[in-house]
């Protein structure tokens, strides 16, 4: 096993597939989408099939998520905004699994691939553009002139709205790409610092406290960003489908 | 779009190794790629490997797609559901809750009201017990003294008959003695008018 930190982000081949000369193999990176979606569905689909009236405990924890995320997206969006549920709550719940099954030893990170975060991203700005015309039309376009504005500034501040909204598919998919990269890279370091270090000795061991200690705190720290991401993800995503529903509101 | 394209160029030129007509940029990644080999199969950091980049897609389009219409279909309806069952059923209890206390708060008042008619009967029975017994008793007590009055006047009666009866027997009596004192005392005789007129002249004294 290789102690390069990066060695986890590695894409290998477990079913070599190609449609028209395009690699499209299956990977333990699909193999972990496939988990991911697996444990998901599976948690929330078994811990709700009793349909209790007074819930389990596992039964509560899906209907928190269902209600976290249903009161984020009113409070985000407004009510016209329901209508987009299913997306937001299938993104929050993919995105959390993902990061925490990461969490899990010689387990592939789905999210901490640029391409994954960047597709689920442009998902994202994709809908909000595509509903934003849909349902406005032109109309959409007042989204980038906000209301209020002297006209001398206008096309300043018209280009500055536009340069923004344009960046939000980077930002998003950024973010929680580097937080997930970084957090497992650290990881990594800190844990190979306390197996390196052991080799030395018993003053080595002694040494080797510190970092161990280090990835401890740090392995509590990721969970955290973990859950944070995924809210994080969902709390823009409601903030840009207010932007489709009610453009110009701003 | 510039960029997956470049890494695309960039990976064909790593796995393929033709370097011979790329430009001079390529040759550089194509070293690094070299040096990398063994261990990565690819020069470049693992999560800007575009070579699975395109799989990663169509893998995330399927898998995701496929929770989407999990979470859609089947998941949100069904917690939906259970919520909005557990909504609709606090609500029912709450209803059925207020409807049995209005049912108690009738049932106390009738309660109440039957109690102060009740107590209101009771007193007005004992009342006019009260006051028939009054009147009874009266009644009884006016016609037991009317009985006592006329016994008293038959008795007063009675008693004034035998005292005038007793009063003229000692008008006799005291006659006899006085006639037979006299003659004790005098020896004579009295004639029996002048006893009589003596006797009733002492009664009268």
């Amino acid at each position: 096993m290789s102690n390069d930190p990066t060695h986890q982000f590695l894409v290998n081949k477990i079913v070599p597939i190609e449609i028209g000369g395009i690699d499209f193999s299956f990977t333990n990176a699909s193999l972990f989408m496939v988990a991911t979606v697996g444990a998901a569905a599976g948690f929330l689909y078994l811990t709700t099939s009793r349909r209790g009236l007074i819930p389990t405990r596992m039964q509560s924890v899906s209907e928190m998520s269902y209600e976290f995320i249903a009161s984020m997206l009113r409070e985000g969006a407004g009510s016209h905004g329901m209508k987009f549920f299913p997306m937001v709550f299938s993104l929050f719940m993919f995105i959390l699994t993902a990061n925490l099954l990461g969490m899990f030893p010689y387990f592939f990170t789905v999210t901490s691939q640029i391409i994954v975060t960047f597709a689920l991203a442009v998902f994202v700005i994709g809908t909000v553009i595509l509903y934003g015309f849909y349902k406005h039309g032109l109309g959409f376009l007042n989204l980038f002139v906000p209301h209020g504005v002297p006209g001398a500034l206008l096309p300043l501040v018209v280009a500055i709205e536009v340069i923004s909204f344009l960046s939000r598919p980077i930002s998003l998919s950024v973010r929680l790409f580097a937080n997930m990269l970084a957090g497992h890279i650290t990881l990594k370091v800190f844990a190979g610092f306390v197996a390196s270090l052991s080799a030395f000795g018993a003053l080595g061991i002694g040494g080797a406290v510190l970092p161990l200690i280090m990835t401890v705190a740090l392995t509590g720290l990721e969970f955290l960003v973990a859950f944070l991401q995924a809210y994080v993800f969902a709390v823009l995503t409601c903030m840009y489908l207010n932007d489709a529903v009610h453009p110009g509101s701003h | 779009m510039f960029v997956t394209a470049a890494y695309a160029q960039q990976s064909t030129n790593t796995e393929g190794n033709e370097a011979h007509d790329a430009p001079a940029a390529g040759e550089v990644h194509t070293e690094t790629g070299v040096a990398h080999e063994g261990e990565h199969g690819s020069g470049v950091f693992p999560p800007f490997d575009s070579t699975h980049f395109a799989s990663q897609v169509l893998w995330l389009a399927i898998t995701f797609g496929l929770f989407y219409l999990l979470m859609s279909k089947v998941i949100i309806p069904r917690i939906g559901g259970i919520l909005e069952t557990r909504h609709d059923r606090i609500a029912q209890d709450l209803d059925e809750a207020s409807r049995l206390k209005g049912e108690a708060d009738a049932a106390i008042a009738a309660y109440e009201q039957e109690l102060a008619s009740a107590k209101a009967k009771g007193h007005s029975i004992a009342d006019t017990a009260r006051e028939a017994a009054k009147t009874k008793a009266n009644a009884e007590r006016a016609a037991i003294e009317a009985d006592l009055a006329k016994k008293i006047v038959a008795a007063e009666t009675r008693i004034a008959n035998i005292k005038s009866k007793a009063l003229a027997d000692v008008g006799a009596i005291a006659e006899e003695t006085a006639t037979a004192v006299v003659k004790q005392l005098i020896g004579g005789t009295v004639t029996k008018t002048e006893i009589a007129a003596a006797v009733k002249a002492s009664a009268g004294n």
